[in-house]
């Protein structure tokens, strides 16, 4: 066989899911260099190189033991809650809203971290409890401690898009740990009830402000519900084949408000159009087909929740991005996944990448592996 | 019957698997919404959004069409345009109005009265009207205020024209002035032009009356340009068309002239060509300069104006009206002549007159003795036309008021003209519904009592008087107009007054001083002395401004074949000798222009300099007294309202008076001696003989 001349190193890579990164990578290189003006300054060329650096984070991960990950797991969400405690104390201000520690040599946003965080810590968790357990309330209380925690404290700073995104892993992981579905369906019911009272009461002037300006972008065509009719109109006018490599009028002319991060999927879609869209919606399939696969051939219950859970996250983010650009959710500043220019959610989808990688390493140790 | 067996792991195993599938399919479902969202937006959508995006990109904005030239007989601008830079504010697209505004004042050195304007301007403006900053910069300010753009949204820098009018005040009630189009305007005419940063309507005078014709096409430019303004590349312009020119018959340096001799006095000159009916000038000082007006009013320049009561903002050559006094003379005279009164028929005149139980005074109580026609003009004798006036009759002297232009409506292109009134006993009973007295007669014939009129009717009145010719006053110049018709007078009646009005300047008369210093020409004219109607206090000389006579001087030149008149009208200059030398030198200015202007030179000295350098005098005393302090100016549209109201006809009384007018006094004659007149005497200024009346 051919395949037997191809090194051992590299078939053992998981190209799966490389393969469909390093085309969205590059291409999100192509949709920010463009929205520079045809430079590889200021974004693309970091974008890229940042890329391989959290790759390299990614391998280093993917080949820790299992045993590490689930001794560390409470620790590093301990670790990951004081320092959201810490943001709340001395994070520095940045657009009305407290996200980043300074330390020194970086901004560390503890929040960012705390997504896969969650979803390891609730893995654990559901590991460890005895599967008789799973129906009585020792299943449910700890896990809405652990998860409610983070969520409360990062709603606080206020950033409602990633309590949304914590809450969405832990919620996932609890779901397939097998939790009944009535208790789901419940809670889904009474959220129904709160949501209008969360939103009259604990939302801040500003959420509540976009969320109103989601339903109807045209009342304040001038202010918030500039971004999503900008975004609208960038896609809309993008047509089937778009406007063609460097010829986004309104990413350059700046009618597109944040072009290289949380709107390069509009900034994507005007130049490439509707092909472009499709393209990176497939991409983003095949790698949540891969997560959700790794997850079911995973080896045990913990290796299978951590890489389902961390699938989700991911997912969540480039659901609630598209959605967001395209029209069909408030603004929330949640960026796109591999295509978005920013080192922060870069690194956290790489954690989860590394992740979902280490437990693909398990399960091919468990069988033989691929060769 | 699930939960009651125990859960194992293969089931939890089992669960996770069915689960995670239906979280694929979940996932899948939102892939394939989006896909349609995408797919309804990009092909469904497309031309919607396609056409919001264009529009996004270019930017079409209008350049303001050069207005067209004012110009003078000659061809000489009276207003013309200037390239300038200058700097607007768009109120809607500014974000932080103070920040944006104290970086603009660093980087132009606004000061702190000008800054004030612009924020009440901010306050007033609706969001679309642009609101002008500074104008006139030089380049360097301009570069700087460019460069510094995206820092300050809303800031519009531009490269534009702007009014000029070269000779400022002296033009200013003839031309009027421009000014950004108001709310009111726009509502009016829906055109973005009026929007347009940098461009202005005609706010007053021929400005606004001649606005289409002078307005002229805009041209625009397409460019494409980012959300925050910043222009990437033009598209294409089209140039604009400026606006048509329009000729006057006025002389500029004559307007120019006429203008800065005024001097310190508030008054009127208007100076008509006796062959054509040409307005040669048609001046009212103290003016505004429509060259600052133009830019906006600012809150100083806005208290400078208003707080002055020689009503800067009134052209009184069209809405000034006045007792005409004894100009009316020679008129009088005429209409004696035409109803048959042999000029040689004299009266004695002994310094007064009893007209049924009263006595009216000549303005020389003395007398002046046995005084025939020539006499009763030259000496402006009061006493001859009171006899006279009353064999005649008021209809007679009426019809002859009205045939010289008196009371009668010119077709001028100025809006709100006052007409005045020539009094009769027709008019005085339908207005008032009393019987004529005699002493309305008697009043009248001296250019008191009811009659009033304004210095253009003056004007025509001389000119019709001097040419014997239906002359009408034409502002617009028309070479190939018809020759204008004879009035039909006798010519040995003009003679007669000619050589009487001749007499008052160049012989025995009441103006000797008014003689013009150029060799064979004679000027002829008649002075007048209008007492301010019902404020008698003093002799009308020594009391304050307000209350002093006002004087009246009207002329042509050359006497014996006349070619140029002139009608000076100076409100509360105490008699005609605050006319008359005015009179003099702007005739003079006619026949040798370097001699009328050594004239004046030596005169502006004594008054501080010419208009302009008084005024900037003026205006610094103000800033430095008031500064930003000053009550707010008002906005465009008020301003303009203020200047319409200050130039509203003026209502007749509206209650009849029902005692007699005081006779006029005519104190500007040289005194003579009791009963006799002094022919030839070099005219002293008046001193008046006191209680002319």
């Amino acid at each position: 066989m051919r395949r037997a001349y191809i090194p051992k190193g590299l078939t053992r890579q998981p190209w799966g899911v490389l393969l469909p990164l390093l085309l969205l990578v590059f291409f999100g290189g192509a949709v920010l260099y463009s929205a520079a003006g045809g430079h590889f300054q200021p974004w693309a060329l970091m974008h890229v190189a940042r890329f391989f650096v959290f790759l390299v984070m990614a391998m280093v991960i993917a080949r820790i033991p299992q045993d590490w990950f689930r001794r560390a797991a409470l620790p590093l969400y301990g670790i990951l809650c004081v320092l959201l405690v810490l943001v709340e104390l001395i994070g520095g201000i940045g657009g009305g809203s407290q996200r980043w520690l300074n330390l020194g040599f970086m901004t560390l946003q503890p929040s960012e971290l705390m997504k896969p965080g969650i979803v390891l810590v609730l893995s654990w968790f559901y590991s460890v409890l005895p599967t008789g357990e799973t129906r009585t309330w020792r299943a449910i209380a700890p896990a809405i401690g652990l998860l409610g925690f983070p969520a409360a404290f990062v709603m606080l700073q206020p950033d409602l898009g990633t309590a949304l995104a914590i809450c969405f892993g832990g919620v996932v992981v609890m779901f397939l740990a097998g939790l009944p579905l009535r208790w789901f369906l419940g809670a889904g019911g009474a959220g129904a009830v709160i949501a209008p009272l969360a939103f009259f009461f604990a939302l801040h002037d500003y959420q509540r402000k976009r969320v109103l300006v989601f339903m109807d972008p045209e009342s304040d065509p001038l202010g918030s519900g500039y971004h999503i009719t900008q975004s609208k109109i960038a896609i809309g006018s993008g047509g089937f084949l778009g406007k063609g490599f460097g010829n986004g009028s309104q990413s350059h002319l700046d009618y597109l408000p944040e072009a290289h991060t949380d709107f390069v999927f509009a900034t994507m879609a005007e130049e490439w159009g509707m092909l472009g869209g499709l393209f990176v919606l497939l991409v983003f399939g095949l790698i949540m087909r891969w997560g959700l696969k790794v997850a079911m051939n995973a080896p045990d219950r913990f290796s299978r929740l951590l890489a389902a859970g961390m699938t989700a996250t991911i997912f969540f983010y480039a659901c609630i991005n598209m959605m967001m650009v395209m029209g069909l959710a408030p603004v929330v500043g949640i960026p796109l996944p591999f295509l978005s220019h920013g080192g922060s959610s870069m690194m956290t989808n790489m954690i989860c990448i590394g992740t979902i990688m280490a437990v693909d390493r398990w399960s091919r140790r468990g069988s033989t592996g691929l060769s | 019957m699930k939960q009651k067996l125990p859960l194992t792991s293969a089931i939890l195993t089992n669960r996770f698997e069915r689960r995670t599938f239906v979280l694929g399919m979940g996932q899948a479902t939102v892939g394939v919404l989006l896909a349609t969202r995408l797919a309804y937006l990009s092909i469904f959508e497309n031309q919607k959004y396609k056409a919001a995006s264009e529009s996004n990109r270019v930017n079409l904005s209008l350049i303001p069409p050069r207005r067209g030239w004012v110009l003078d007989r000659n061809g000489a601008a009276l207003a013309s345009n200037r390239a300038d830079f200058r700097v607007d504010v768009i109120p809607d697209r500014l974000v932080d109005a103070d920040d944006t505004l104290s970086k603009l004042s660093g980087l132009l050195g606004l000061t702190a009265d000008k800054i004030s304007d612009i924020k009440d301007k901010l306050d007033k403006a609706r969001g679309f009207q642009p609101v002008e900053v500074a104008a006139k910069l030089d380049w360097d300010k301009f570069a700087a205020v460019s460069v510094r753009l995206p820092e300050m949204p809303g800031v519009i820098p531009q490269r534009g024209y702007s009014r000029y009018y070269p000779t400022g005040p002296s033009v200013g009630h003839l031309v009027g002035y421009v000014g950004p189009a108001s709310a009111e305007d726009y509502e009016r005419e829906r055109n973005p032009l009026l929007i347009t940063p940098g461009f202005k309507i005609g706010k007053d005078g021929l400005e606004k009356h001649f606005e289409t014709r002078l307005r002229g096409v805009p041209g625009a430019r397409r460019v494409e340009a980012t959300a925050s303004g910043r222009v990437v590349r033009d598209l294409g312009t089209r140039e604009d068309v400026p606006g048509q020119p329009i000729q006057l018959t006025i002389l500029g340096g004559l307007q120019d002239y006429a203008a800065r001799r005024i001097g310190l006095e508030s008054g009127s000159v208007v100076v008509m060509d006796c062959a054509t009916g040409d307005v040669l000038a048609m001046v009212s000082m103290p003016c505004y300069d429509p060259n600052s007006f133009s830019d906006g009013i600012g809150r100083i320049e806005w208290k400078m104006l208003s707080e002055d009561d020689h009503v800067p903002l009134r052209n009184k050559v069209l809405r000034g009206l006045y007792p005409p006094g004894s100009t009316v003379k020679p008129l009088v005279a005429l209409s004696f002549l035409e109803a048959g009164l042999d000029p040689k028929a004299s009266v004695n005149c002994a310094g007064g007159l009893r007209v049924g139980n009263r006595v009216f005074h000549c303005w020389n109580h003395h007398g002046h003795g046995q005084t025939d026609m020539l006499k009763g003009i030259y000496q402006s004798c009061d006493v001859y036309f009171y006899h006279f006036a009353q064999q005649i009759g008021m209809d007679k002297i009426a019809a002859m008021a009205r045939r010289l232009g008196l009371g009668q409506e010119f077709p001028m292109p100025y809006p709100g003209q006052s007409y005045g009134t020539v009094p009769d006993p027709a008019w005085k009973l339908r207005k008032y519904h009393k019987e004529w007295a005699i002493y309305d007669t008697v009043n009248a014939t001296i250019g008191q009592g009811y009659m009033l009129v304004n210095p253009l009717q003056q004007a025509t009145m001389v000119s019709r008087i001097a040419s014997g010719l239906q002359l009408t006053p034409r502002l617009l110049l028309d070479r190939h107009a018809p020759q204008p018709a004879s009035m039909g007078f006798a010519q040995e009646h003009l003679d007669l007054i000619h050589a009487a009005m001749n007499e008052v300047v160049n012989g025995r008369g009441t103006a000797g001083k008014a003689r013009i210093p150029i060799d064979n020409v004679l000027m002829a004219g008649k002075t007048g002395t209008a007492q301010v109607v019902g404020l008698q206090h003093g002799n009308g000389k020594n009391v304050e401004w307000k209350r002093r006579d006002h004087g009246h001087f009207i002329c042509f030149a050359p006497f014996d074949k006349p070619r140029y008149a002139c009608a000076v009208a100076i409100e509360h200059g105490g008699g005609s000798p605050s006319a008359y030398p005015i009179a003099r030198d702007v005739m003079t200015y006619l026949f040798d222009p370097a001699k009328a202007m050594a004239a004046l030179e030596e005169l502006e000295k004594g008054w501080g300099g010419n208009v302009q350098q008084r005024m900037a005098a003026r205006y610094s005393t103000f800033a430095a007294q008031y500064g930003a302090s000053a009550p707010r100016a008002p906005d465009e549209a008020q301003a303009s309202k203020v200047v319409e109201d200050e130039n509203k006809p003026v209502a007749e009384p509206s209650t009849a008076q029902t005692d007699a007018a005081p006779p006029a006094p005519e104190p500007d004659a040289p005194q003579p001696q009791p009963g006799q007149a002094v022919p030839g005497s070099p005219a002293a200024p008046a001193v008046a003989p006191n209680g002319a009346q």
